[in-house]
């Protein structure tokens, strides 16, 4: 068996690629996950991408009517609402966990008692369903036994019902989804604070910068390639919010994917709208990423 | 003391005290929902309607835990979560293992796009593919089975399953494998005799961490499940608010029953799992 020189770095042909045993065997390895993903995800974009430019319908597709169907969206007062659910819920909720996650894994990031204590804490909300955390505190804002209605009226803080008010649920969306990824989101900045060698904060202590100087002028700017994957992952994340709004407000809190769930999958006379509104989720989610990517300089390989 | 009050010096007496006051209210804050639920689980139905209500219950009770388990589509969606998550968890190790391998050991030229179009999976926004899948699914019957919620599973599963296992394999001894190869195995022999072996634990973490994300998943079992004979439990829990609409004792019961398990499985595994989080999104 003839072996290729190792340090072998010029761009061969296709052929001389697979020619080579090794590189040959790890595309075979490679090739089932990658046929799987591009026939279930990314084959179906490009038919939703067809579809949204025809008259169709769950059974038949129908004639070419190029943009119609975005317009009926734009035009659509529920899709324009789950819009604008979407958008507070995204920028209000990463914002929140951005800055309590930060804290809480920069507090944690030493050596104290109860450490375990503390990553189990980070664990166990981030373990749950998103939809039984959401049933759980569905039952905590319940108006007849839930604590949280209960306190928040007793302190005079609110008088209606929660579960029967569109901001309310809206704020308490917010809330639960703080509550439940904010540890993550600590977790996965605690794991890019800890790839800072202890070293420049010493040279830096011994040049005398202030506590604030670090913070502003190592911390953060070492940080934060960790800081633009947790907030992209995050963004993405809570765009394509679901599952929280559905089983929290009982379907009636309205996002982007609630509108094209109840298109596609409940009214059905929708479907076609449905359909463009979840190419329109996809596009911009798209976006933001490149946003993420080109704009802010996020980093995206991980090769050597 | 700790090593916090150690390095900060004067004051610090002071500061770890409120170190320790923002440790406890943190870790309150993050498990408190799920005592309360325990408490609502537990009690009789006239001290749940109690205002205020109790702190500690007065008088607890199973009779929730009855009701719910004596309901035939509860014990069958926890079968149908058990059958959905474990498969989804076995297909996306067996894939994902033979791919990450090679991702992380075999030297190629198309790595950096294959490893984009990986991850740009796990950016994916899943809604943008149901209704295509939808008519798909409808058009070659297998919508109500198994089948249509693992696939959608096992695809956007997948990444998660490289993207750590990639980071334990890059952890592996090179020489070991190496040795193999000179003493004559193959390519596959390498990685079935020697790296299957040492990579088990990381195969392991990553095998909890697959399961926890198949039987948390949700839009597609609600989009392609509609026949109780198949829906898992993320989607019959939310419909028992119209099935025990007053019941929220046995609400709080089935939530209760769905969690604890995966709430042990993190607190006996946390360390692994910490690490296998982190892996697959920072840098290894």
């Amino acid at each position: 068996m003839t072996t290729t020189p190792v340090k072998q770095k010029k761009r061969g042909g296709l052929r001389e690629e697979f020619r080579n045993p090794e590189r040959r065997t790890a595309y075979y390895m490679i090739l089932p996950a990658l046929f799987i993903i591009l026939v279930v995800a990314f084959y179906p974009i490009a038919y939703s991408l067809y579809l949204s430019f025809h008259q169709a319908n769950i059974n038949v597709v129908g004639n070419f009517v190029g943009f119609q169907n975005y317009v009926l969206m734009f035009q659509n007062t529920e899709f324009l609402e789950g819009l604008r659910n979407t958008l507070i819920f995204t920028v209000v909720s990463v914002f929140f966990e951005f800055v309590i996650g930060l804290a809480i894994a920069l507090a944690i990031n030493q050596a104290f008692r109860g450490r375990g204590l503390v990553r189990a804490a980070i664990l166990v909300p981030w373990a749950f369903p998103t939809v039984i955390s959401a049933v759980m505190w569905r039952l905590m804002f319940q108006d007849q036994v839930g604590i949280i209605q209960y306190a928040a009226s007793t302190l005079g803080i609110i008088s209606d019902p929660i579960l029967s008010s569109q901001t309310l649920l809206l704020i308490g969306a917010i809330l639960v989804d703080t509550w439940k990824t904010t540890p993550f989101m600590a977790l996965l900045i605690l794991a890019g604070l800890q790839t800072i060698p202890g070293e420049v904060y010493e040279a830096a202590r011994v040049d005398g910068a202030s506590v604030w100087q670090r913070f502003f002028r190592i911390t953060l700017p070492l940080l934060k390639p960790a800081i633009l994957v947790a907030v992209l992952f995050r963004t993405l994340d809570a765009y394509r919010i679901y599952d929280l709004f559905w089983a929290m407000s009982n379907r009636e809190l309205e996002s982007l994917s609630t509108f094209v769930y109840k298109g596609v999958r409940i009214s059905q006379l929708n479907f076609a709208v449905g359909n463009a509104a979840s190419v329109f989720i996809f596009i911009t989610a798209f976006l933001i990423a490149i946003f993420f990517i080109k704009g802010l300089g996020m980093q995206t390989s991980t090769e050597e | 003391m700790s090593a916090a009050s150690a390095s900060t010096g004067r004051g610090g007496t002071l500061n770890s005290a409120l170190f320790y006051v923002f440790l406890v209210v943190f870790v309150l804050v993050s498990v408190f929902p799920l005592v309360w639920i325990f408490k609502m689980s537990i009690v009789t139905k006239a001290e749940l309607f109690e205002s205020p209500p109790t702190i500690l219950p007065n008088t607890p009770t199973a009779a929730s835990y009855g009701t719910i388990f004596a309901d035939p589509s509860f014990q069958k969606a926890l079968i149908n979560s058990t059958i959905i998550a474990g498969v989804t968890t076995v297909i996306c190790l067996f894939f994902g293992s033979i791919a990450a391998y090679a991702i992380a050991r075999l030297r190629f030229r198309f790595k950096s796009i294959v490893m984009t179009l990986i991850l740009a999976i796990s950016f994916f926004p899943a809604v943008a593919i149901i209704a295509p899948l939808f008519i798909q699914f409808r058009r070659i019957g297998i919508i109500d089975t198994y089948l249509a919620a693992i696939v959608p599973d096992v695809v956007f599963a997948l990444p998660l399953t490289i993207w750590i296992l990639v980071a334990f394999f890059k952890e592996l001894p090179f020489d070991l494998e190496e040795a193999a190869k000179i003493d004559g195995a193959t390519t596959i022999q390498a990685f079935r005799m020697v790296i299957v072996p040492l990579a088990a634990p990381g195969v392991f973490t990553t095998a909890i961490l697959t399961f926890i994300f198949a039987w948390n998943e949700f839009l597609f079992a609600n989009t392609f499940l509609f026949d109780d004979n198949t829906q898992p439990v993320t989607v019959v829990i939310p419909n028992f608010a119209t099935v025990y609409t007053v019941d929220y004792g046995a609400q709080a019961a089935a939530a209760v029953v769905v969690t604890v398990p995966l709430v042990i499985m993190v607190l006996i595994f946390q360390r692994r799992i910490v690490s296998g989080l982190t892996a697959g999104a920072v840098k290894g």
